[in-house]
Formats: C-alpha cells, sequence, structure tokens
C-alpha cells in the first residue's frame, strides 16, 4: 500500500476536453468526401425514388409498410413469413463487418458509419460558419458573449437543427408515402407517431453531431471494443512509423539535429484528428482510422522534403522488418490471409442462398395448422373428421380463386367451412384463413390409423401454380 | 507500436496499488455523472406521477390517475363502441341472414368465439368438443339433440335446458328403467340398442330386446331408433353417444335415466352475443341449413 504519496484524491469525473479539428486536404480527405455524399444522397433521396407496382400497390421503391406488414425495394417485395431475409441481409453485414475490420481495421468507423459521417458534416458546417481551428479555439476562449459570438453560435446551432430535421424527416419517409407524408407534415396532420419519431431522430442527430461527436464512439459504442477482437498483426491499419520518425523535434538547425528522426513535431497530427489523439502514441481504442492524420503529415513531409507516409496505414507484422530497414511486404499480402478469405467465402455464400431463395420464392403459397382441440371428431354416421387452419397466399395484385385438395389417402375428403364447393377466392396481396375439414370414410384406414400423413394442395386456377403442405391426419386410434 | 504504458510515463492513477498493481485513472466524463443524478431524480418524480410506493391496502395512486387496469378498460369502451353499430345490427337481422353478410358473419364468429370461451368453455370445452363422461356435448360433430340449424341453437342457448329458471327451457326427462324393468330385460334391450349402430353385441339376446325396446323406449327414441328433436331424445343409430356406446354405461343410463342441464342465458348475456355465440356454434362443422 502506498496511497500516502497521493494526498489529494484523484478526480473521478472530468469535463470533456473540446477538439477543433484543423481543415485538410488530401486522399483520404476526398474519399471521406465522396463517401459522405454518397451516403447521405442515399439516405436523403431513396425514399423519394417512385417504383411502379401496379394499381393496387404502393409506388414507392423503398417501404417499410408496418401497417400491412410489408418490406418493399425495387421490384423485392417481402412478406413477414420471409423475415430471413431481412436476418440473411443482417448475418451478411455482420460478416462482411467482419472481413473489412480484420483486413483494413476500423474502416467502418473512419468513413461509412453514420455518427462518422454526420459528426464531419457538422464539422464542415462549424467550420464554415465560425472559421478553421484557431478561429475555433479564439472564439471557445473568449469569455465574454458578445454580438459576433452569439451570432456565429445561433447560425451554427439553427443549420445543425435543420440538419437533424431533415435526418429525422427523411427516416419517417421509409415508413410512408414520401410525398402524402410530407404534405401531411406540413400541414399538421400527420400521424402524432410521425412527428415523435422526427422530434427524437432530430435531437439525437443534433447532439450526436454537434455535441457527443467522439463521446458516442468511446463511451456509448460497443463496435470499438469488439474490433479488437477481429484485428491481428496483420491487419492494415493507421499507424505511425516511430523508427522513423523519433527522437521527434522542432529545431533542425540546432545543435544534434542530425539525431533526430524525421517526425519535425509540428502537431499537425494531432490538429486534425476528430478525436483528439495523438496517433504517434501508437494504437489507442479512440483512433477511428479517419486517415485524416496521414493526410496532414503527408503534406508536412512534402514540405520539408521528407517521404510521405512516417503516418501510414501498416500491418503491425511489417514492424520488425521496417526497423531493420527492409520493406513493408504488399497490402495484398496482408489482405489475402485465411481469416479474410474464410469471411468472404461466408459472406459470399450467405449472399448466394439468400439470392436463390429470392428467385425460387413463390407467388402463392400455405400454410397448414391443424386443430388439435380436439384431435378428431366422430361423426354421426362413424366417418372420421379433422380440422385444419389453412392459410393461403395470394401475392399476385388482383383476387385469384384457389382451390384445395389432399392427396394420401383415397378415402379422404374436404370440405370447406362456409361454402359447398372446393374453391375459395383469395383476394389480392393477402393472406387468407380458411378452416379446412379432412373428412375420413367409416372403417377406411385413415379413420382408424392414430396418424396418416396427409398433403395439402393449393393450386391458383387461374395459372396452375400449385403449392403443398405435409401434415397429419388423427384416426380413432383405438 | 501499441500505446506506450511504460512506468516512466507520468499516468495518474486512482492511487490503489495491490502487489504492485496499480490502476489507471480514467475520469468518466461530468456529463455522465449528470446523466446519472437526471435518472435518480427522473425516477423520484415518476413514482409520484405513477402509482408507486405500497401502502397497508393498496399503492399510491400516482398524481396522473393512471392504472394499467384503467387502460384495459378504456380499450374495451373503445372498442364496444366501434363495434356498437354492426352488434345493433347483429341483434335484429334474421338469424338465418348472418351467414349471408361476410361482415356481420366475421363478426359473430370472432365476438361469438369470445362468448364461447368465457362462458361456454367450462363444460364444452374450449375446443367445444365437450366431455362424454359427463354428458356434457360435443358441438363439432353432426348430431344434434335439438336441432342444428341457427334458430335451434338460438332457442337452446338463450333458454337452457332442463332448468327451473326459464319457462321457454326446452324441457324432457327420461324415466329411470330401473324402477320399472328387470335386470335381464334392461340387458336385453342394451343389446338391442347396441345393435342399432352395429357396435358389439349379444346377439342372443338382441330379438327380445327389440321388444322391450318397442314396449318402452320407442315412444320417445322412435320405432326404428333415430330419437326426436322435438324431446331431445338422441338418435340410437348413429355413431355419437352423449354418455357413451359401451354395455356399462348405457345399462347405467337406462338404470338410473340421465338428467343433464344447461343454463338459461337470456338473462346473462345480450341478444347480440346469444346470437353471435350461436353463429360460432353452428359454424364450429356441424351445423345444419334451416328446415324447407
Amino acid at each position: 500500500m502506498s496511497q500516502a504519496e497521493n494526498t489529494t484524491p484523484p478526480k473521478l469525473y472530468a469535463p470533456r476536453e473540446p477538439i477543433f479539428p484543423k481543415r485538410v486536404k488530401g486522399n483520404f480527405r476526398s474519399f471521406k468526401w465522396i463517401i459522405m455524399i454518397v451516403t447521405l444522397g442515399i439516405y436523403y433521396v431513396t425514399p423519394w425514388i417512385r417504383w411502379d407496382r401496379g394499381p393496387q400497390l404502393p409506388d414507392q421503391a423503398v417501404l417499410i409498410d408496418l401497417a400491412n406488414r410489408r418490406f418493399f425495394f425495387f421490384w423485392i417485395e417481402i412478406w413477414p413469413h420471409e423475415f430471413y431475409f431481412v436476418a440473411g441481409l443482417l448475418i451478411m453485414a455482420g460478416l462482411g463487418l467482419f472481413l473489412f475490420t480484420s483486413a483494413l481495421g476500423r474502416v467502418w468507423c473512419g468513413y461509412a458509419c453514420p455518427q462518422t459521417v454526420w459528426t464531419d458534416l457538422f464539422i464542415l458546417v462549424e467550420r464554415w460558419i465560425e472559421g478553421d481551428r484557431n478561429a475555433r479555439l479564439r472564439l471557445h476562449r473568449q469569455e465574454k458573449m458578445d454580438l459576433r459570438k452569439a451570432r456565429l453560435r445561433v447560425t451554427k446551432w439553427v443549420t445543425w437543427f435543420f440538419i437533424g430535421l431533415a435526418t429525422g424527416g427523411a427516416w419517417v419517409f421509409y415508413f410512408a408515402d414520401a410525398p402524402t407524408l410530407m404534405r401531411d407534415l406540413v400541414t399538421g396532420q400527420a400521424h402524432p407517431v410521425a412527428y415523435t419519431t422526427m422530434l427524437i431522430l432530430t435531437a439525437t442527430t443534433f447532439f450526436f453531431g454537434g455535441f457527443a461527436r467522439e463521446q458516442i464512439c468511446n463511451y456509448a459504442c460497443p463496435w470499438p471494443r469488439i474490433q479488437a477482437a477481429m484485428m491481428d498483426e496483420d491487419t492494415l491499419t493507421v499507424a505511425y512509423r516511430e523508427w522513423r520518425g523519433e527522437p521527434r523535434g522542432k529545431h533542425r538547425k540546432a545543435e544534434g539535429s542530425e539525431q533526430l528522426g524525421d517526425c519535425i513535431d509540428c502537431m499537425a497530427c494531432v490538429n486534425v484528428c476528430p478525436a483528439g489523439i495523438d496517433i504517434r502514441d501508437g494504437q489507442q481504442m479512440e483512433c477511428i482510422t479517419c486517415g485524416l492524420c496521414i493526410d496532414a503529415c503527408d503534406e508536412i513531409m512534402e514540405k520539408v522534403g521528407k517521404p510521405r507516409g512516417l503516418i501510414d496505414y501498416l500491418a503491425l507484422s511489417d514492424e520488425p522488418r521496417e526497423r531493420a530497414g527492409e520493406a513493408a511486404r504488399s497490402p495484398w499480402f496482408h489482405i489475402f490471409r485465411i481469416r479474410t478469405m474464410l469471411y468472404t467465402a461466408l459472406w459470399a455464400l450467405v449472399g448466394i442462398g439468400l439470392v436463390f431463395a429470392l428467385f425460387i420464392r413463390p407467388e402463392i403459397d400455405m400454410t397448414v395448422a391443424p386443430v388439435r382441440n380436439p384431435t378428431f371428431v366422430t361423426l354421426s354416421d362413424g366417418s372420421i373428421r379433422n380440422t385444419y387452419d389453412v392459410r393461403l397466399l395470394n401475392k399476385h395484385g388482383e383476387d385469384r380463386p384457389f382451390r384445395v385438395s389432399v392427396t394420401g389417402h383415397p378415402a379422404l375428403r374436404v370440405q370447406l367451412e362456409g361454402t359447398p364447393y372446393e374453391t375459395v377466392n383469395v383476394p389480392a396481396n393477402q393472406t387468407y384463413l380458411q378452416r379446412v375439414y379432412v373428412v375420413a370414410a367409416p372403417g377406411s384406414d385413415p379413420a382408424q390409423d392414430e396418424r396418416s400423413e396427409i398433403r395439402f394442395w393449393v393450386e391458383d386456377l387461374t395459372n396452375g401454380d400449385r403449392a403443398y403442405s405435409d401434415t397429419i391426419f388423427n384416426g380413432r386410434s383405438n | 507500436m501499441s500505446k506506450k504504458q511504460d512506468d516512466d510515463l507520468d499516468y495518474e492513477t486512482t492511487g490503489h496499488e495491490w502487489d504492485g498493481i496499480k490502476e489507471y485513472n480514467k475520469p468518466l466524463p461530468r456529463w455522465w455523472l449528470w446523466t446519472f443524478y437526471a435518472t435518480i431524480v427522473w425516477a423520484v418524480l415518476y413514482t409520484i406521477a405513477y402509482p408507486a410506493w405500497p401502502g397497508i391496502r393498496e399503492a399510491t395512486p400516482g398524481l396522473l390517475g393512471y392504472s394499467t387496469r384503467g387502460e384495459v378498460a378504456e380499450e374495451i369502451a373503445r372498442f364496444e363502441q366501434a363495434n356498437e353499430a354492426i352488434s345493433v345490427q347483429l341483434a335484429s337481422v334474421e338469424l338465418t341472414e348472418i351467414a349471408q353478410d361476410p361482415d356481420l358473419n366475421q363478426y359473430a364468429q370472432n365476438a361469438g368465439a369470445a362468448v364461447f370461451r368465457t362462458w361456454c368453455a367450462q363444460c364444452h370445452g374450449s375446443g367445444a368438443a365437450g366431455v362424454q363422461a359427463a354428458g356434457y356435448p360435443n358441438l363439432l360433430d353432426d348430431d344434434w339433440l335439438w336441432g342444428g340449424d341457427i334458430e335451434a341453437i338460438h332457442a337452446t342457448i338463450a333458454h337452457g335446458i332442463r332448468n327451473e329458471e326459464d319457462p321457454d327451457a326446452r324441457w324432457s326427462q327420461m324415466p329411470a328403467f330401473g324402477e320399472m324393468l328387470e335386470a335381464e330385460e334392461i340387458s336385453q334391450v342394451v343389446n338391442y340398442v347396441m345393435s342399432l349402430s352395429e357396435e358389439p353385441n349379444d346377439a342372443s339376446k338382441v330379438a327380445a330386446g327389440e321388444t322391450v325396446y318397442l314396449d318402452n323406449c320407442a315412444a320417445c327414441h322412435m320405432d326404428d331408433g333415430t330419437g326426436d328433436r322435438w324431446q331431445g331424445a338422441p338418435n340410437l343409430t348413429d355413431a355419437i353417444w352423449l354418455y357413451g356406446g359401451d354395455y356399462e354405461t348405457l345399462t347405467e343410463t337406462v338404470t338410473y335415466s340421465r338428467f343433464g342441464v344447461m343454463p338459461s342465458w337470456t338473462n346473462r348475456l345480450s341478444e347480440s352475443q346469444i346470437r353471435a355465440v350461436a353463429a360460432y356454434v353452428h359454424g364450429l362443422g356441424g351445423g345444419e341449413a334451416p328446415p324447407e
């Protein structure tokens, strides 16, 4: 126990250190701008794309229709019982994330994560209104709230608010016909749920992008922790070539400067970092590998006439080689290894399976649920009746006549509840519940056997499409 | 390249050290602490606004006056109001017209299923298959004691069977033949009845049993044994038995008779509910068309 030296107890809570990322130019910055334009473009524009599906179905290309339990995605229509497609897509997303993380580190965090993209957008707005890093620092340090500071702050917040509003607004458009909902929202006639959702998403966008920023990654998001397990020594990630840069030092003309490394300690890499860290301290959890420090450092290296790449995408396994003065191995060497190939194979397998399942989906379908309370009924002539709840699916945009029949034994006869016919009209784009009786003649095998396997058939009389479902007929067991 | 954690770097520690192991102090953001306090304040306000603090007899009601029971009551009232028009319609149309109108029929089936589970399932079972050992009839089959068209089912439900409360109740009583017939005669007639539906029987007694049957039973169960729905006399020729078709059960039935009762529902359920449950029972698979 050596607590005696610490007389004042340490502080367990600390205010956030504000971060003022400096503007930077370079390949990674350009790449991030492109990603931002593409992802935000997709997000805001998608609900407005129209897609003609005929008179009875919505004409919105991407629509999550909660009321009718349908998901529309261009030419694909997902019913609730096909939710495994969504599960499959999520599995693919997960495996894709594993693949990219094991090959290229936190590329998701650095370039594509919504938190990163919106924070980037909010910082862009902040820079437009309040100026670059130094101007913002001055504004931050200026304690007096004069007219200029108030004007800049209010302008910034109002702009952020409208970005947030557009974000929350775009979200609700995915759940209803966008033009109709837009009109209703403006005229105040939309459902309260739409306004509440918008309000919540506006608020979260405003606070997460404007104020919380890197704290979401550091305190709220589980992914930075999980990623440590996805990365290994061959993963390419943003790192500092310490063996080249150290010992760092500013005064090139001073005594003993020939001993210094390439790093001139200009802090450019720290000043541009949206996470507020120093990459020269090594790998750290806060780093989202956005690559902006690479751009900043490369710019400086060119100015001082040193080779680029003091900060670069590196694999840990190359460190001993580079220290020994050898060249790093090709990035492809690090990317193509068993682990990434396995992820790619799994990812492709699930993808191929989903595409295959998508193409063999039938236009009609049925599910059969035997009514087991009671398992059978004896009729007055001694025949045995079983009851089934049959759900008939008609995915066509028009009503279709479906004929229900049963195979398995010639002594079985089908009756539909409420109609003397074997045909039932199933409304367009619906699941129709029909109670079906199957009767086994007195003394026949199915009437006397405890269990007989039977097969329900449904035929679309319009085009002859058929579907079947296997189930059990319960007879009198004694 | 991993982050430097050398001892010579001056990291702040919490001041705890055990066996040379120190703990870094990584202060949480202050807003985290404020959020924690805010949740405490929220929790206290919540217990004031909503029912929370337990007392001896009941919990504090909360300033908002909310209760889950009240919410259910509101929801039920909302549905009742929404169904009022169709409920009135159900109570006023001809019974035979219910099945003709898809919307009305669907409402009657769903409402009837709910009524059945609440009031009828105790005897007839949740699947309406009845209980043979207790003589609760199976409502799924095509055999009816008092008639299986919707009018007859409605009358049975509305007024019940063999109860004193309702003068319109269906009424009949089978005599206890143990007091009138010899044991051998009962055995003979039981074997005869079993022969009617081709159950295994003692063929030597059938001829004598027929005489006993025609003298004592045919008045209600008819000469051919097909029964009489006007007096609720069961059909003895079919494959369905109310209490059971084996020799022992039939002997018991003939010797001591049976007296199954059903309550009258007129005073307990609304006309709309009675009609709904009548339509539901009629739609269970054995319903008959109205008589010509």
